[in-house]
């Protein structure tokens, strides 16, 4: 007995103070957790009555706080720290002045900008046409995100110190309206120093911005920002975001939030909960937009991509076909429990509601009938000749699709599994395959699929952006983005085009020219419209009330941190809450 | 003495390379394209631009050149310690991700091993000499041997979580503190660790005590504790002899668990939003960040190895046939 204790002691005692270091050194060294200048200190903890808690946007350590990297940031890099020229309110859809006071076309391809005065980033510094003029510069760099807007734009110039005057060589009036609250405004006394490598990959851990908030410390699973108290927009807008510190929680799964929802210690979630429903119906001080279904606001739609380069999908008749076979109603409620909303034929998001031709849409709109689909192809000459209640190719051969989602994806694996299973009731063999998320991507940029879902387009200010993703020529060897299905049609994309010059202001010439698109839409469906993915947001009502919601009174704001949605409503959200004691 | 750890030694530089070796290798033969995910992420879409990044990446992460080249360039800054470049966390160095990670797995499971191995085999030696613990320790180490870990997990996360309150279900400290040498951030620390800890615990704690009760059984039946027994030793010094010989495999089964050490806290550590390596080799393989899978990987290898070199000198320790083993050798 004694000889053992003495091996096992010194182990243990071994193994504790291993354990205590280890426990100490979690403080990640050089990480900035000191207090940004100009805030005093609080080395205590922070006060909850003063804090926001979110969560969904990031699964995994804040990597970086480098705006122009869009795609990874850490989450309210850009929208609390950085800012753009202005914001977009999807409910009047129009621009809302930001950073810019004013702005608009001098001649038919200069934009004049106004930039306020009294602007001032978080060293100090002015704001000036300088800074502005500085980011849109970046553009030129070939590998940045936004290098396409140079193939328009001819040059950017500060006028003075509070113009800043944009050049056109054509002017895409629609995308241009897009880029002003997507294009994210850096100070130029601290990145005109860097190197292109530098402002593309750096990770610009001490970020000096512009917005209402000032990095304040980050670690592996949060990120913790505070209010300036000297942010423009107080007396520039009268607004004032409520919460004086915001947390941004990392929770890898969905699970975590739903269990952090519950205790309260998280205000806003923006994860996929599936059965949140029941959460707003019982008493667990959990809202959502609307209270009874769909819940949720739409984010964007959901679409169905065929692989326009293989047969049988390369046939108008046999998407349209596939398009009236899949039953989106039973995926909205078998998969979702209502948590989304059928999509409109055109795809087109809610908020784009005005831009749907209800003429063409009940001309050539589809809808879910299975006999309509066996119709459609037994027309078009696709019969079923070998008696396995599936039909062949025109020309005899078997057809057997694969319908790719991304594994891990649970409610698109099942809504996968729906679209297969009603396309076999309407002939259509069609397989649903799970593969690895990159794997996937891989095979998708290649165009080495059958069938794919994908939501990769989000609300915007104008339905270009949409139609931009489901018509984009030319298809090149890789497909990044855009045209996954590699559609070609050249009268629809130059519609697109004509579409993208139309003034934003003149809704009539937009619905004119996206009536005709959308005919062409529906006429050779490059793209199958299934359901609107939510807006997923569900707040507690414990420590921040006056969430948005359809309720009278309450705002209508985005009430999501997500990336690029903070100019969306996001931002406008976190003004509009109020402390629970209030 | 010397010739013993010199040929184990030997063994243990062999593994190392084979493992190394190994651990280059998967993740090259996984489907996809790590860079193409990465692209995808950047949304970017003019083809130009794409094809520009691209090259620049690939050319960054090395991925164009001959498989050769990249192995020995992989061993090369292995060697100086550069784990290189994390993909999913571009651009944050690998060895940074990993320093800010290993504290909390080493935290939560070096004493959920130890202690469990601990408690479990005392609790497993007085059970196989006492009949009531044996009828109740024993079923309920095979329930909680027996429950899936994951289940067992998400019931304390809710039980004791989010229903009593008792416990934070997510994060390595409280989100409203900063890491500061405080007596606050200490407790804080320690509050979000019981969970996760409790969960390890309690899975393992039924499987040593079951290994150790059985053990002791079949020792106090062998020969030699039969014989003291005739010749009319006390019992208290039968079951010494029992333990000591009882608790030699299960210092080999702690050696096994020591190694997975890191791997094993992945469930745990998704389940409890725990910030530790467990969640980030799942989000590596996820994103196939092969620079960040290296990296565990490569801490795991070194743990395996170093716990098995530990173990191999407690043996030394603890069993005298070993040391007599290694003196027949040197004769």
């Amino acid at each position: 007995m004694r000889k053992r204790a003495r091996i096992l002691v010194p182990l243990l005692a071994a193994a504790l103070a291993a354990a205590a270091c280890s426990g100490g050194g979690a403080t990640p060294p050089s990480q900035g957790a000191g207090p940004p200048p100009g805030n005093p200190g609080n080395p205590g903890s922070l006060p909850r009555n003063e804090t926001l808690y979110t969560t969904g946007t990031q699964w995994g350590p804040p990597a970086h706080f480098n705006p122009i990297r869009e795609g990874d940031h850490a989450t309210g890099t850009k929208g609390l720290v950085y800012e753009t020229l202005f914001h977009y309110d999807p409910n009047t859809a129009k621009l809302v002045p930001w950073l810019a006071e004013s702005g608009s076309w001098t001649s038919d391809t200069v934009y004049e900008a106004k930039i306020r005065s009294g602007v001032t980033w978080s060293d100090g510094k002015p704001l000036t046409a300088k800074d502005v003029a500085f980011s849109y510069g970046l553009g030129k760099i070939e590998t940045i995100s936004f290098h396409n807007l140079y193939d328009w734009l001819k040059s950017v110039e500060a006028v003075d110190d509070r113009t800043v005057r944009f050049t056109f060589s054509k002017a895409n009036y629609q995308e241009w309206d897009f880029n002003l609250y997507s294009r994210v405004i850096v100070p130029e006394h601290i990145w005109a120093g860097r190197s292109e490598e530098e402002v593309l990959n750096g990770a610009n851990d001490k970020p000096v911005g512009s917005g209402a908030y000032a990095y304040q410390s980050h670690d592996q699973d949060r990120v913790v920002y505070v209010r300036r108290d000297d942010w423009w927009g107080r007396s520039a807008l009268g607004k004032e975001p409520r919460p004086r510190y915001i947390v941004d929680v990392a929770t890898p799964s969905n699970e975590v939030a739903m269990g952090m929802l519950l205790q309260k210690g998280l205000d806003l979630s923006n994860n996929f909960l599936p059965g949140v429903a029941n959460l707003v119906k019982g008493n667990f001080g959990i809202t959502t937009f609307y209270d009874q279904p769909p819940y949720m606001l739409s984010a964007n739609t959901a679409w169905l991509v065929p692989n326009t380069t293989r047969k049988p999908m390369d046939d108008p008749a046999f998407r349209r076909a596939l398009a009236a076979s899949v039953d989106t109603k039973k995926i909205v409620e078998g998969v979702y429990g209502n948590l989304v909303k059928v999509a409109s034929p055109t795809g087109l998001l809610p908020q784009w509601d005005q831009f749907v031709d209800q003429s063409v849409v009940g001309a050539a709109g589809f809808a879910f009938d299975t006999a309509k689909a066996r119709r459609t192809l037994a027309d078009a000459g696709y019969r079923d000749r070998d008696g396995d209640g599936l039909v062949e190719n025109k020309d005899g051969s078997k057809i057997k699709l694969t319908l790719i989602v991304p594994t891990g994806w649970t409610d698109w694996m099942e809504a996968a599994r729906t679209i297969a299973t009603s396309a076999k009731a309407a002939g259509i063999d069609v397989t649903p395959d799970f593969p690895d998320f990159n794997a996937l991507v891989e095979k998708r940029s290649k165009g080495d699929f059958d069938l794919l879902v994908n939501n990769e387009r989000q609300l915007s200010n104008t339905p270009w952006t949409y139609y931009d993703y489901v018509f984009q020529l030319p298809v090149n060897k890789t497909q990044n983005t855009v045209n996954f299905g590699r559609y070609e049609n050249q009268r629809a994309w130059k519609l697109v085009q004509q579409l993208n010059q139309v003034r934003t202001d003149d809704v009539a010439g937009m619905k004119t020219v996206i009536s005709q698109i959308q005919r062409i839409h529906l006429d050779e469906m490059p793209i199958i419209p299934l359901w609107y993915n939510g807006l997923w947001a569900q707040s507690s009502v414990a420590t921040w009330k006056n969430w948005p919601s359809a309720a009278q009174g309450a705002p209508k704001s985005a009430p999501v941190l997500w990336r690029h949605w903070l100019e969306l409503g996001g931002f406008e959200t976190l003004t509009q809450i109020q402390p629970a004691g209030s | 003495m010397r010739h013993y750890f010199g040929r184990k030694l030997l063994v243990y530089a062999l593994t190392f390379v084979v493992a190394v070796t190994v651990n280059w290798m998967i993740p090259r033969f996984m489907p996809g394209d790590p860079v193409a995910g990465m692209l995808a992420r950047t949304g970017v879409s003019q083809p130009a631009a794409v094809e520009a990044m691209r090259v620049y990446y690939t050319d960054l992460f090395g991925f164009d050149r001959p498989l050769w080249e990249q192995y020995a360039g992989f061993w090369a800054t292995l060697l100086r310690g550069d784990f290189g470049i994390s993909i999913w966390l571009f651009p944050t160095p690998v060895s940074t991700v990993i320093l800010r990670a290993v504290p909390y797995t080493l935290a939560l499971m070096i004493p959920a091993v130890l202690l469990s191995w601990w408690a479990g085999n005392r609790l497993g030696a007085y059970a196989a000499r006492r009949r009531l613990l044996d009828n109740t320790v024993l079923p309920v180490g095979y329930v909680l041997t027996a429950m899936p870990y994951m289940w067992l997990a998400v019931l304390l996360a809710w039980g004791l979580g989010v229903v009593a309150g008792w416990f934070p279900v997510a994060g390595g400290y409280a989100f409203s503190l900063q890491p500061a040498l405080t007596g606050e951030f200490l407790l804080s620390l320690l509050h979000h660790w019981v969970l996760p800890f409790l969960s390890l615990f309690l899975v393992a704690l039924g499987g040593w005590a079951i290994g150790m009760r059985n053990m002791i059984i079949y020792e106090l039946e062998s020969d030699y504790a039969t014989y003291l027994a005739a010749l009319g030793a006390p019992s208290r010094l039968i079951r010494r002899y029992a333990f000591r010989n009882a608790v030699l495999p299960q210092i080999t089964g702690l050696a096994l668990q020591l190694g997975v050490l890191v791997a094993g806290a992945l469930v745990t550590e998704i389940v409890f939003s725990y910030p530790g390596l467990g969640s980030l080799i799942l989000k590596a393989i996820q994103n196939q960040d092969f620079f960040l899978l290296q990296g565990t990987f490569m801490f795991i290898v070194v743990g395996v190895l170093v716990a098995n070199f530990v173990i191999d000198l407690v043996y030394v320790v603890v069993d005298p046939r070993t040391r007599a083993g290694m003196a027949g050798a040197q004769a």
